[in-house]
């Protein structure tokens, strides 16, 4: 036990010492709720941001995106959570590296063969999943010191955090850009009625374009710190 | 010229950060300064010029469909294709190792400028970025390719500069508080990329 424990680094012996956890404590819950709010990997963190802002202009693409890296994630922290013991220090970002480019070589291939429409207007953003800033910040700060279990649930939190981010940025771009949501299936769905467009409203064409995505994760950032005053930077 | 005009609209019109918010993560956090800004973004330029003609001869000779009938014509068939994620990546994070080692041993004043920047790069989106456009866009010679990895460096190190040039000034205004730092950072951002537009359609 005591053997084992020095192995396994500091964190590890506080851990071995506590009695049993339960499934789901009050610790672990935060894991997955923290990351939702005010721990947000895109608006805290600023991790992750080069997908987000680049997909967003639909709504069924942020989903697909999101749903990409949250397996992506979990899986891939498990992964690296089970290794952590016997990944030397010196490679362990090229064997992170190898873990999410594995993964995300099976996303890919599944996307290309079930939705290759969204495949293909997501391009090359698919492949960037590999170097989204969340999935290796969360390997190095949380999955490489923690045990499989909680490091799934910190993934799952994060994944989340950015799922919601994106999917909020989508639907403004969307509905404003547009006036209408396409759902796959469904067809479109139309937001904003028609006697709005006869009384002289004009879809607005800014929120199609690259520059709209950035605003609005601005003007998010700014709801959010208003909210909770301690979020606000000294710089 | 088909070489330059892809230089020139690498840099302005599919500018790394403008138009496609790639790099994006070490954009925003190392850029306080101009100082630092202006080494991480020459070693952009210097890692997109090297790995980008390396996987430019990865995806013509061993990854697309067919590529592999310089070792026996029986190979025209094969698709590899789906292995370029993990060869991209492997190559990146192999050459900036290599290049970090190199540039330690044989320029150490480039590696005091460099040397902290270097690591960073290899998770940097704009690099795996590049050679992704690279295989996605069908270049026809290494030489175009080439020019479009130079163009998305100088254009990645024009944007980072600027931001950085605009965030040291900015410190003296009077910002919302709950916008200070990265909220109107990224506010700015896309003013930016809004003044970028502007440079749609440029054709040499």
């Amino acid at each position: 036990m005591t053997d084992k424990a020095t192995e396994v680094g500091e964190q590890e012996v506080r851990k071995e010492v506590l009695p049993r956890e339960p499934l789901f404590s009050a610790k672990n819950r935060r894991l997955v709720t923290d990351p939702l709010g005010d721990d947000n990997p895109i608006t805290i963190q600023v991790l992750g941001i080069c997908s987000a802002l680049a997909i967003t202009v639909q709504v069924q693409q942020a989903v697909v995106m999101s749903l990409s890296v949250l397996f992506v994630m979990i899986a891939g922290s498990t992964m690296v959570s089970l290794l952590r013991n016997m990944i030397p220090s010196r490679i362990r970002i090229i064997v992170q590296l190898v873990v999410v480019a594995s993964l995300v070589i099976l996303i890919s291939e599944v996307l290309k063969a079930y939705l290759p429409d969204i495949a293909e207007r997501l391009s090359v953003f698919i492949g960037l999943i590999i170097t989204n800033c969340i999935i290796m910040g969360r390997f190095e700060a949380f999955a490489m010191g923690n045990k499989p279990f909680p490091s799934a649930l910190d993934a799952t939190g994060n994944a989340l955090g950015y799922a919601w981010i994106l999917v909020v940025v989508s639907v403004v771009r969307e509905v404003f850009g547009s006036g209408a949501i396409s759902f796959p299936g469904v067809g479109q769905v139309t937001f904003i009625p028609e006697s709005f467009f006869e009384a002289g409203y004009y879809n607005n064409n800014l929120m199609i374009l690259p520059p709209a995505a950035l605003l609005i994760i601005g003007v998010i950032i700014w709801v959010q710190r208003t909210r909770n005053p301690k979020l606000v930077e000294e710089a | 010229m088909e070489t330059i005009n892809i230089f020139v609209r690498a840099i302005f019109v599919d500018n790394m950060i403008f138009a496609y918010f790639l790099g994006m993560c070490s954009y925003l956090a190392v850029s306080k300064t101009v100082k630092t800004a202006v080494g991480l973004g020459f070693a952009v330029i210097f890692v997109l010029g090297i790995t980008v003609p390396i996987n430019y001869l990865l995806e013509n000779y061993v990854l697309q469909e067919g590529a592999l009938t310089w070792l026996s014509p029986s190979f025209a068939t094969i698709d590899l294709s789906f292995l370029s994620f993990i060869l991209f990546i492997a190559v990146i994070a192999s050459v900036v190792q290599l290049v970090e080692m190199i540039v330690e041993k044989f320029a150490p004043a480039l590696y005091g400028a460099l040397g902290i920047f270097l690591p960073l790069i290899a998770v940097n989106c704009s690099i795996l970025g590049g050679a992704l456009f690279m295989q996605e866009r069908q270049y026809v010679n290494i030489g175009d390719a080439t020019s479009f990895a130079l163009g998305s460096g100088v254009g990645w190190l024009l944007a980072i500069v600027g931001i950085a040039a605009i965030r040291e000034k900015i410190r003296y205004s009077n910002v919302p508080a709950p916008l200070k730092g990265i909220g109107i950072t990224f506010i700015i951002t896309g003013l930016m990329a809004i003044g970028f537009m502007s440079f749609m359609g440029i054709e040499l």
